[in-house]
């Protein structure tokens, strides 16, 4: 019954394995930054880094500088931002509804921010990245709405939650596709096409400190209710059991994912399978506790997206795959591995 | 009193799931609630947990309405062992027990020595301290009724509400949990299934028929051939056991 010691212990390699992550998430951005169709070493990038924080003032060709800077960086620290947002999203969600399955993606929140920021692409609705995520974030909104009532604010049972959300995404693809072969041209419509399924080709700083912002807030929204979130394993009497307040912590944890993800959707379109795959694949490591269950998320969720993104730039010579295309075809296969892995344990 | 229930009604839609029903336990003593499937025994429990608001009457604590208390300050004295409660989490036993201090804590405070040790007794009370790092799937059914029990231990209540906590147990761990939910001293409603169990170590019994209370008082008082044949349906004769004392039936076929 060596408690303490064990605790401490406990505490150590849960501290490294943070240290660490995080470091493996520093380097995926560095590489990130460095790989693509111009290879820069990454002494430059660090160096471009240092140069433009005013540390340093060291000598580089100005095209190399600009490249780093003002696209390949801020690229990199948006992915890492929205694969960090997606994979809390997918772990509340699973724990709330007390499904596996759950995810932005599966409850319809894509589809919504999809379809509110298709209209405003195709009618042409105003102008700009600002009514862009105006758009989502109503269209988002609309299908949260829609599947809190169908399932009468989540009370209704976890696989009715999960009704309603296939039953919203296929409205809402469905209000997509209306939307794109009534009103948009061919050109239109190819741009739809890509940007449903994911790109982080338009992202600069302004979008990194939205997304930051939103991630960090809604981070740490859902660590707040991290013990409630456990609480939910035995479902709803037994939480409210434990002292509490279901209703409420159900109502704002369902409000935040929905920020985060129509943030993300307005942002990058809509990625499919990071919610699903990363939760499954951190709880594999850490557990279900989610004070330590949503760190690693937010690490693995960040190295999984920026990896995925430079598979999408370099996989093909001078193209670049839609970035859902990635998550799914790497994605598959390594939750296959997971659920070979785990299947003892079911 | 500790735990009283004065005329509490509650039905869905216009159906009278639990009718009017009134009831008292004394502080530390056992009170086992008996009657046929559907006949009310889960409502009443969530009733008396303050998990369902009744239509009429209030529960009390000690002379006061749970609807007053609070939900987490509940918690903190009062816990709740369901029927079916199970997980898809890959959730560990002592994870299960842990969430037993959630109303002891705040929800930034840290894990203290006091919680450490609450969870050390209670899984040690239910003699699962060897198996903390078991996972939930890979227990048994009476194993995991007992995680659920030092689960409700952990909270540290004054008092217990068991739904048939010994479905799914062989013989020896039934006698075993029964035992111990006598001996930790806490006023305990419980819903069981098996009358003679019921009549062994319950010092009080209410039966139930379709929501209403049919019988209240101690087990030799109550347990009659008749009570037997109109609300349970079967043929019985009911005499002292020569070795505990306590009512037993025997069912007649
Ligand atoms: N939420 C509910 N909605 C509709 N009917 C319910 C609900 N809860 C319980 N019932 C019904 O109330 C009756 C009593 O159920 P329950 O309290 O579970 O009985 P017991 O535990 O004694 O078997 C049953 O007929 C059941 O179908
Ligand atoms: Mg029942």
């Amino acid at each position: 019954m060596s408690t303490p010691a064990r605790k401490t212990w406990e505490q150590a390699g849960l501290g490294l394995f943070f240290a660490l992550g995080g470091l493996v998430l520093l380097v995926a951005i560095a590489a990130g930054t460095g790989i693509g169709e111009m290879p820069i070493p990454i002494e430059t990038t660090f160096a471009a880094v240092t140069n433009r924080l005013g540390w340093t003032a060291i000598d580089l060709p100005p095209i190399q500088e600009s490249v780093i800077w003002d696209y390949r960086l801020s690229r990199a620290l948006v992915a890492a931002c929205c694969g960090a947002g997606l994979a809390i999203c997918g772990a509340v969600l699973q724990a709330l509804l007390r499904n596996p399955l759950a995810e932005p993606y599966v409850l319809g929140i894509s589809a919504g921010a999809s379809t509110g920021a298709v209209g405003i692409i195709v009618l042409g609705v105003g102008a700009g990245t600002i009514s862009l995520s105006a758009g989502a974030f109503a269209g988002a909104f609309a299908a949260f709405t829609f599947v809190a009532m169908l399932s009468n604010g989540g009370r209704g049972g976890p696989s009715k939650t999960i009704l309603a959300g296939v039953a919203a995404s296929q409205l809402f693809n469905a209000l997509t596709s209306y939307i794109v072969t009534t009103s948009g041209n061919a050109q239109q419509a190819r741009d739809v096409m890509f940007w449903l399924l994911g790109s982080f080709g338009g992202v600069r700083w302004p979008e990194f400190q939205l997304v930051l912002v939103v991630v960090a807030v809604g981070l740490l929204v859902c660590l707040y209710y991290a013990r409630a979130l456990d609480a939910f394993a035995f479902g709803d009497d037994a939480a409210a059991s434990l002292g509490i307040p279901v209703g409420t912590v159900r109502l704002v944890l369902l409000g935040i994912t929905a920020m985060m993800t129509a943030t993300i959707v307005s942002m990058v379109g809509s990625i499919g399978f990071v919610g699903l795959v990363v939760p499954h694949a951190a709880r594999f490591i850490v557990g279900h506790n989610h004070a330590r269950l949503l760190p690693t998320c937010v690490v693995a969720g960040g190295i999984f997206m920026v990896l995925a993104d430079i598979v999408s730039r370099v996989i093909l010579p001078q193209q670049i795959l839609p970035i859902g295309v990635v998550t799914a075809l790497v994605g598959v296969p390594a939750f296959s591995i997971i659920l070979y892995r785990a299947k003892g344990a079911a | 009193m500790s735990i009283s229930a004065q005329n509490l009604c509650w039905s869905v839609g216009k159906i009278n799931i639990v009718n009017d029903v009134s009831l008292s336990v004394p502080p530390g003593k056992v009170l086992g609630l008996l009657g046929p499937n559907g006949s009310g025994k889960s409502s009443l429990l969530r009733l008396l947990a303050g998990l369902r608001r009744p239509a009429s009457g209030q529960v009390l604590l000690e002379g006061r309405d749970i609807q007053a208390i609070g939900r987490r300050a509940l918690a903190r004295r009062m816990a709740l062992v369901e029927q079916h409660a199970t997980t898809e989490a890959n959730v560990r036993v002592r994870d299960v027990v842990t969430l037993g201090r959630i109303p002891h804590r705040s929800p930034l405070s840290g894990w203290t020595v006091v919680d450490e040790e609450a969870v050390i007794a209670a899984l040690d009370r239910v003699g699962m301290w060897g198996r903390a790092d078991r996972n939930w799937h890979s227990l048994s059914g009476g194993e995991r009724q007992r995680v659920h029990l030092a689960r409700a231990l952990a909270q540290s209540p004054r008092e217990l509400l068991l739904d048939e906590p010994t479905n799914h147990l062989d013989i020896q761990h039934q006698i075993a949990l029964l035992k111990l939910v006598g001996e930790l001293a806490l006023t305990t409603v419980v819903a069981l299934h098996d009358i003679n169990h019921a009549a062994m170590f319950c010092d009080q019994l209410l039966v139930l028929d379709a929501g209403k209370v049919v019988a209240q008082g101690a087990p030799e008082d109550i347990l009659s051939e008749t009570l037997m044949r109109d609300v349970f349906r079967v043929e019985a004769r009911i005499d002292s056991s020569p070795h505990h004392g306590r009512p037993h039936v025997h069912y007649l076929i």
